[in-house]
C-alpha cells in the first residue's frame, strides 16, 4: 500500500475513534439534528482546507485564508445591501476579488520571489483591515431580504423514505468541489505538475514545466476557495463581525491539510486525506461541546490532537522503515 | 662497503614495519550489505595512501570506521602498535585522526575562527575568547598557505579556499592521520595544484594521509601506495612503481575493460544549432559563436568558472541571453523558458542531478514521463497509462537501467542509473541536440562506459551532442572536436587529431589566445 493511502487510513481511524468515543459518552451525538449540524460545519471548512492543501502541495503556505474569508464575508452583504446589486453579479464580484487576491499573491511569490509566508502574512493583516474599514467595524449581514439565497446554503434536502434525516445543501457543494479537486490533482497533468513543483521546483522547470504559471494558479485557487468559504460562512450565520469573522480559519485549513497527509515541505498530499482532516477538526469541536469539556479548552484539545497526529505519523514511519530494512 | 650501505636500510624498514595505523580484519555489515568484509591495511608515518574503488566498494564505510563515525562489527585498529577503540568522532580526534568529508562541513554563516574551533571553543570567564581563537586560527591557516583573516565569514571564500580551511581545522586538532574524501572533486585545476602542494608539505611534516579519489591521474601523481577496494573487500595494493592507470582500473572493476570509448568519425550532417555572438549573463562582455552538426559529438572543455555551464543553460532556455542569435535547423529561435528550448529539440542533462535533473523522492516512472506528460494528455486530462508505461519500459530496457520496477524511488538507484533516468526522460521527446553538463560526474567506471557508448550511439543515429566535461580524458576520447573555453569566451577549437591534454590545458588557462 502506498504511503499516502496509509496516511488516509490513519486519519480515517482517528475520525472513527473520535466518533465512537463521543457517541458512547453522549446520546446526543447521533441525533439527526447534531449530524446535520456537523455536516453543515464540516462542509465550508472542507472547501477552504482543499485550497490550503493545494498551496501546501506546491511547497507554499497561505496564512491569509481567514482574512480573505472576512473580506468576502463583508463584501457580499455590502454589495447586496448597501450598493443594491443583484445576487449573481454580487457573488461573481466577491469571488472575482478573492481570485484577484490569489493572483497578486502568486505574482509576488513567483515574479518578485518573495517568500509565501511573508506575502500571505501581509494578506492576513491587510484584508482584515480592509474588511473592518469597509464596514466601519460594524457587524453586517443580509437581513431578511435575501432568505431565498440563504436557503440554498442553510436548507437541507430530505430523502424520500428517510424522513428522520435530511442532507444539507452545502454538503453537495463541498462534495462537488472535493471531487473536482481530486480529478484536478490526480487525473490532470496540472496535478502532476503541482506535485512535481512541490518536490523540486528547479528540476520541474528544467523539465520544461512553466512552474511560475502553476504556482500562481494554485494561489488563485486557494484564495478563490477561501472567498467561496467566506460566502458560505456568511450566508450560514447571517451576521458578519469583521474583526472576528474567519479568525484563525487559515490555521484550521492548514491543520486539516497536514493531518490529512500534506507535507509542509511540499510534494505530498491528497484531497481525500484533507477532507477527512477537516472533518476531524470540526468533529472534535462538536465532541468538546457534547462531552461537556469547557469550551475554553477547545484550542488546547485541538492543538493536542494535531501534535498527537504528528507524533503518531512519525512513529509509524519509523516502524515501517525498520520493517523494510529487516525484510532486506 | 656493504656495511655502509646497510646502515640506512633498517631505519627505512622500521618506518614501514611499525606503521602508525594498522587495521586488521575489519568487518562491518549493514542490513542487506556486507559493507566491509575482512579488510586489513596499514599506513606509515608521512605516507600518502590512496584508497580507490567504485561507488559502493566500501571506501566510505572504511573511512567512517577510522573516524569514529561507525564502529566495526569485527576487527581491530592499532595506532602506534596499540589497539584502540574508536567509538566516537571525539575519540578518533583524540587519537589524532581527522576526516575531511567530500561535502564541505563548514558553517558559512560563521567566521573562519568559529568554524575551526566549533565544539572546542576557547573561553575566558565563561565567555568566548575570540582573540585567542583568532590568534590560533592564523597559525593553522598559515600552515595550509592561507593568508586570510580569521574573522571573515566562510561564505566569502571560494570552494578551494574552504577546502583548505577544512584542512586547517583538521590540523587544529593536531591530526596525525588526515583522511581526505574526494578533496578535489569540486576544485578548479589551479586550486587542485595548491591542494597537492599542501598534501606534500604535510607529508614532509610527518602527517599521514589517506586520500580517496576517483581521479586516477591525481592518484598516480600523489600516492605512495594505492589500496584498491571492491565489494567491501581488499582487491589489491599497488606500490609506488606499480601504479598505472590500467592496473588501477582492472583492480577496481575486477576485469580488464576496454580502455575508454573511442568514437567512430561522424558522417557529414547538416547544422542543427548555429549560435552567433551569444552573450551569457555570467560574462556580459564576452561573445560566443559556435555551430553543431547532426551526428556530431562536441565537447566543451575549460576550467570551472569558464562559462561552460552558463552557455549550456542559455542554450537550454534556463537563463535568458543578453544578446546574440540562436538558430535551430536554420530557424531563428528565442528561448524564454526551458519549454521553448525543449520544443525546438534542445534538451539539457544538467550538472546537478539531484537538484536540477530529478525528483529524487519520486519513482523512475514519474521522473521519466514528466516532460512528456503534456503530449500524453488531452485537454489536460491524463490519458490511459499504457503510453506512459511504454515510455518507461522502453527507457529502462534501452538504457539498461538497473531497477526491478519502474516504481522504484530514484534516490535508491546508483549515480549511474540516476543519470540514465535523466537521459531517458529526454529520449522520449526525440531531442535534436542533447546538452550534457558533466555527464559522468560521480559515476562508476562501468556506468561511465555505458553512458559513453550511449552518447556515441545516439550521435550515430543522427542526434547532435554537446557536452561539458572537466575530465580531460573524457573529452579526448569521446569528442569529435572540442571547444575550449576561457573566461567566458571560446579560446580555441581542437579537432579530433589535435586533442591532447596539453593542447586543452594551454587553451583553458589562457596561455594561447
Amino acid at each position: 500500500m502506498s504511503t499516502s493511502n496509509k496516511k488516509i487510513l490513519g486519519i480515517l481511524a482517528l475520525f472513527v475513534v473520535i466518533v465512537i468515543v463521543t457517541a458512547m459518552s453522549s446520546n446526543n451525538f447521533f441525533r439527526p439534528y447534531n449530524i446535520e449540524n456537523l455536516i453543515k460545519r464540516i462542509s465550508p471548512y472542507t472547501v477552504i482546507s482543499i485550497g490550503a492543501a493545494l498551496v501546501i502541495i506546491t511547497g507554499g503556505i497561505d496564512l491569509s485564508i481567514g482574512s480573505v474569508i472576512a473580506l468576502s464575508g463583508t463584501i457580499l452583504p455590502y454589495l447586496l445591501v448597501n450598493s443594491g446589486w443583484s445576487v449573481a453579479p454580487a457573488i461573481g464580484a466577491t469571488l472575482g476579488v478573492s481570485a484577484l487576491i490569489g493572483l497578486m499573491h502568486g505574482l509576488l511569490i513567483t515574479k518578485l520571489r518573495l517568500q509565501p509566508f511573508i506575502v500571505t502574512l501581509f494578506g492576513l493583516l491587510f484584508y482584515r483591515g480592509i474588511a473592518r474599514w469597509l464596514t466601519n467595524d460594524q457587524s453586517t449581514g443580509f437581513g431578511n431580504q435575501f432568505d431565498g439565497m440563504r436557503d440554498i446554503v442553510t436548507k437541507s434536502v430530505s430523502i424520500p423514505g428517510f424522513s428522520f434525516i435530511s442532507i444539507p445543501n452545502v454538503l453537495f457543494l463541498a462534495v462537488i468541489i472535493a471531487v473536482l479537486a481530486w480529478v484536478f490533482l490526480n487525473k490532470t497533468i496540472f496535478g502532476r505538475y503541482l506535485l512535481a513543483i512541490g518536490r523540486n521546483e528547479q528540476a520541474a522547470r528544467f523539465s520544461g514545466i512553466h512552474t511560475d504559471r502553476y504556482v500562481i494558479m494554485t494561489y488563485i485557487l486557494c484564495s478563490f476557495l477561501a472567498g467561496l468559504g467566506g460566502i458560505l460562512f456568511a450566508l450560514e450565520t447571517n451576521s458578519v463581525q469583521p474583526s472576528g469573522f474567519g479568525n484563525f480559519y487559515e490555521l484550521y485549513a492548514i491543520a486539516a491539510a497536514v493531518l490529512g497527509g500534506c507535507s509542509l515541505r511540499g510534494g505530498e498530499g491528497t484531497i481525500l486525506g484533507t477532507v477527512i482532516g477537516a472533518g476531524v477538526l470540526q468533529l472534535l469541536r462538536n465532541s468538546i461541546n457534547l462531552l461537556g469539556i469547557p469550551s475554553s479548552l477547545e484550542y488546547a484539545v485541538v492543538g493536542g490532537v494535531i501534535l498527537i497526529g504528528a507524533i503518531a505519523d512519525e512513529l509509524f514511519n519509523r516502524i515501517a522503515t525498520m520493517r523494510r530494512v529487516k525484510h532486506k | 662497503m656493504t656495511t655502509t650501505f646497510s646502515q640506512p636500510e633498517p631505519a627505512a624498514e622500521r618506518v614501514t614495519s611499525v606503521p602508525i595505523l594498522d587495521c586488521r580484519n575489519l568487518s562491518k555489515a549493514f542490513p542487506g550489505v556486507q559493507a566491509l568484509d575482512d579488510v586489513s591495511f596499514h599506513l606509515g608515518k608521512g605516507e600518502v595512501l590512496a584508497v580507490i574503488g567504485e561507488n559502493g566498494a566500501g571506501k566510505s564505510t572504511l573511512m567512517k570506521v577510522l573516524a569514529g563515525v561507525q564502529t566495526p562489527d569485527r576487527g581491530e585498529i592499532h595506532l602506534d602498535g596499540k589497539a584502540v577503540h574508536l567509538d566516537s568522532v571525539l575519540a578518533a580526534q583524540k587519537h589524532g585522526i581527522a576526516l575531511i568529508h567530500q561535502e564541505l562541513n563548514l558553517l558559512d554563516n560563521l567566521d573562519v575562527a568559529s568554524n575551526l574551533f566549533l565544539g572546542r571553543e576557547k573561553t575566558r570567564f565563561g565567555m568566548l575568547d575570540q582573540a585567542a581563537m583568532n590568534a590560533d586560527a592564523v597559525s593553522y591557516l598559515q600552515r595550509v598557505g592561507l593568508q586570510i583573516s580569521p574573522s571573515d565569514r566562510v561564505s566569502k571564500f571560494s570552494i578551494g579556499q574552504q577546502q583548505l580551511i577544512e584542512i586547517a581545522k583538521a590540523l587544529s586538532i593536531n591530526a596525525r592521520i588526515l583522511i581526505m574524501d574526494e578533496p578535489s572533486s569540486s576544485l578548479p585545476a589551479a586550486e587542485t595544484n595548491r591542494l597537492f602542494e599542501i598534501v606534500r608539505q604535510l607529508k614532509s611534516e610527518g602527517v599521514s594521509i589517506i586520500y580517496i579519489s576517483h581521479r586516477l591521474g591525481e592518484v598516480k601523481e600523489l600516492a605512495d601506495r594505492v589500496f584498491v577496494m571492491r565489494d567491501g573487500k581488499p582487491a589489491g595494493t599497488l606500490q609506488r612503481d606499480e601504479i598505472s592507470h590500467e592496473r588501477m582500473v582492472s583492480l577496481m572493476v575486477g576485469r580488464n575493460i576496454k580502455q575508454f570509448y573511442s568514437r567512430t568519425p561522424p558522417k557529414e550532417g547538416s547544422a542543427v544549432l548555429k549560435v552567433t555572438d551569444l552573450v551569457t549573463p555570467a560574462y556580459p562582455e564576452k561573445k560566443v559563436s559556435l555551430e553543431i552538426r547532426q551526428g556530431e559529438v562536441v565537447g566543451i572543455a575549460g576550467l570551472i568558472g569558464a562559462g561552460r555551464t552558463e552557455l549550456l543553460r542559455v542554450l537550454a532556455g534556463v537563463d535568458l541571453p543578453l544578446g546574440g542569435t540562436v538558430e535551430v535547423d536554420g530557424k531563428p529561435s528565442h528561448f524564454r523558458h526551458p519549454r521553448d528550448a525543449i520544443r525546438a529539440g534542445l534538451m539539457l542533462v544538467p550538472e546537478d542531478r539531484k537538484d536540477q535533473g530529478l525528483m529524487i523522492e519520486d519513482s523512475v516512472a514519474d521522473n521519466m514521463t514528466l516532460p512528456s506528460l503534456g503530449n500524453l494528455a488531452i485537454g489536460g486530462i491524463l490519458q490511459n497509462r499504457s503510453e506512459q508505461r511504454k515510455i518507461t519500459v522502453e527507457g529502462i530496457s534501452s538504457l539498461r537501467i538497473k531497477t526491478h520496477t519502474s516504481k522504484k524511488i530514484v534516490k535508491f538507484l546508483s549515480g549511474g542509473n540516476q543519470q540514465k533516468v535523466v537521459i531517458a526522460k529526454w529520449l522520449g521527446m526525440s531531442p535534436r541536440l542533447l546538452l550534457l553538463d558533466e555527464p559522468t560526474r560521480g559515476i562508476d567506471i562501468g556506468a561511465k562506459e555505458e553512458i559513453y557508448s550511449l552518447m556515441d550511439q545516439l550521435a550515430d543515429d543522427g542526434m547532435a551532442i554537446l557536452f561539458v566535461s572537466s575530465d580531460l580524458e573524457e573529452v579526448i576520447n569521446l569528442a569529435d572536436r572540442a571547444l575550449v573555453m576561457h573566461e567566458g569566451r571560446i579560446a580555441g577549437e581542437l579537432g579530433r587529431d589535435q586533442l591532447t591534454e596539453q593542447a586543452i590545458m594551454s587553451l583553458a588557462t589562457g596561455q594561447l589566445a
